[in-house]
């Protein structure tokens, strides 16, 4: 198997470089992508000095975009499993490999990192924790399923699933429960891994101000059109 | 009941909608704005004249609607164009995004290609 580690990363200069060395610590042999989201600080710097790829975007376009172009870019370079992890530190680099067996041992096409699986010693606040259960009662009702973790963006893809979400059917203005939502649909088989997950070292959460708000209204207005939308090409097949 | 439009109103509508529909073509013709963009505006002034110039029709569309008189069924009319316009916009305008959303990630990949060759 070829792992790609993709960090997609936005103005994480200070945050990166432990994410990073301890990437390097878990899985030597893995090749790094970072994707620098337009910073204006030393991310790709600190990226380049680590000795990751780099590939970065001429301006800020949000954290599911830079994503998918980690994923454009494993399918071009032929990787045949991507795992993603956040720039700023809150998931733990070490489970990485737990991620990876999954798909290496074909159990699963999506293994989620989940914080509420087995002892992993997470405590959100309260506000967070009411918004993560509305999100989980969301993701039930569209897909019939209870994962534990439906805001986790530590996660790995097998190649099939790669290639479809570089696909213009991934739903970059929104990623984590969008995108669960999206792969249990399109007929994949995902499988919640339990990882490790700290708070932030600092810097601005994408989960700051008025954006849970429009999340759940997104939520919302996906629920009420999934009946009528079209579904996503066949899960085998897909060519992009 | 439908009161006919006074000689004023008439003026006043057919100017502002020809002076808008030559506007328009005036754009086009000096590559300023773009054929798939102008048809909307070129529509909704075309059928403000028609309906300035073709009172019986305007009159019909009157009873139609349930208007009081021909000048609020002209305003309602020219409402709905504008908000036909607005969402005409906001689909281009999300075809644009998205456009560029790929652009950008192209011209990433690409460069970073090239960047790693150069290293070499």
């Amino acid at each position: 198997m070829k792992p790609l580690v993709l960090i997609p990363a936005f103005n994480e200069g200070a945050r990166i470089g432990g994410v990073l060395s301890g990437v390097r610590a878990a899985v030597p042999d893995a090749t790094v992508l970072v994707v620098d989201d337009g910073s204006s600080d030393a991310t790709a710097a600190v990226a380049r000095a680590a000795g990751a790829r780099l590939v970065r975007l001429p301006f800020n376009l949000g954290a599911g975009v830079a994503a998918q172009t980690g994923y454009k870019f494993a399918v071009r370079e032929r990787y045949d499993c991507v795992v993603q992890l956040d720039a700023d530190g809150q998931h733990e680099p070490a489970d990485i490999p737990g991620l990876l067996a999954v798909i290496a041992r074909g159990e699963a096409d999506v293994a989620i990192g989940s914080r509420f699986l087995g002892d992993a010693g997470y405590r959100p606040g309260l506000l967070r924790r009411a918004g993560m259960g509305l999100f989980r009662w969301l993701v039930w009702l569209l897909t019939g399923v209870r994962f534990s973790d439906v805001t986790s963006g530590f996660r790995a893809f097998s190649g099939d699933v790669i290639r479809f979400v570089a696909t213009e059917w991934y739903p970059t203005d929104y990623a984590d429960a969008d995108v669960l939502i999206t792969l249990r649909r399109a007929g994949y088989r995902l499988r919640e891994v339990p990882v490790r997950m700290y708070p932030r070292a600092g810097g601005r959460s994408m989960h700051a101000g008025l954006r849970p708000v429009y999340y759940v209204f997104k939520m919302l207005l996906s629920i009420a059109l999934a009946p009528l939308r079209r579904e996503p090409a066949a899960r085998k097949g897909i060519r992009i | 009941m439908s009161e006919a439009l006074t000689l004023h109103q008439t003026i006043f509508a057919l100017v502002t909608s020809l002076l808008t529909f030559a506007f328009v073509l005036e754009l086009v013709r000096r590559r300023r704005l773009r054929e798939e963009y102008s048809w909307l505006w070129l529509l909704a002034s075309g059928i403000m004249v028609l309906l300035v110039v073709w009172f019986r029709l305007l009159v019909v569309l009157t009873h139609l609607v349930g208007a009081v008189t021909p000048i609020n069924t002209l305003l309602l009319f020219a409402v709905l164009f504008l908000f036909a316009i607005c969402v005409h916009y906001s689909v281009i305008v999300s075809r644009l995004t998205s456009q560029v959303k790929t652009l950008a990630q192209e011209l990433a990949l690409v460069s970073a290609r090239l960047e790693e060759r150069a290293d070499r």
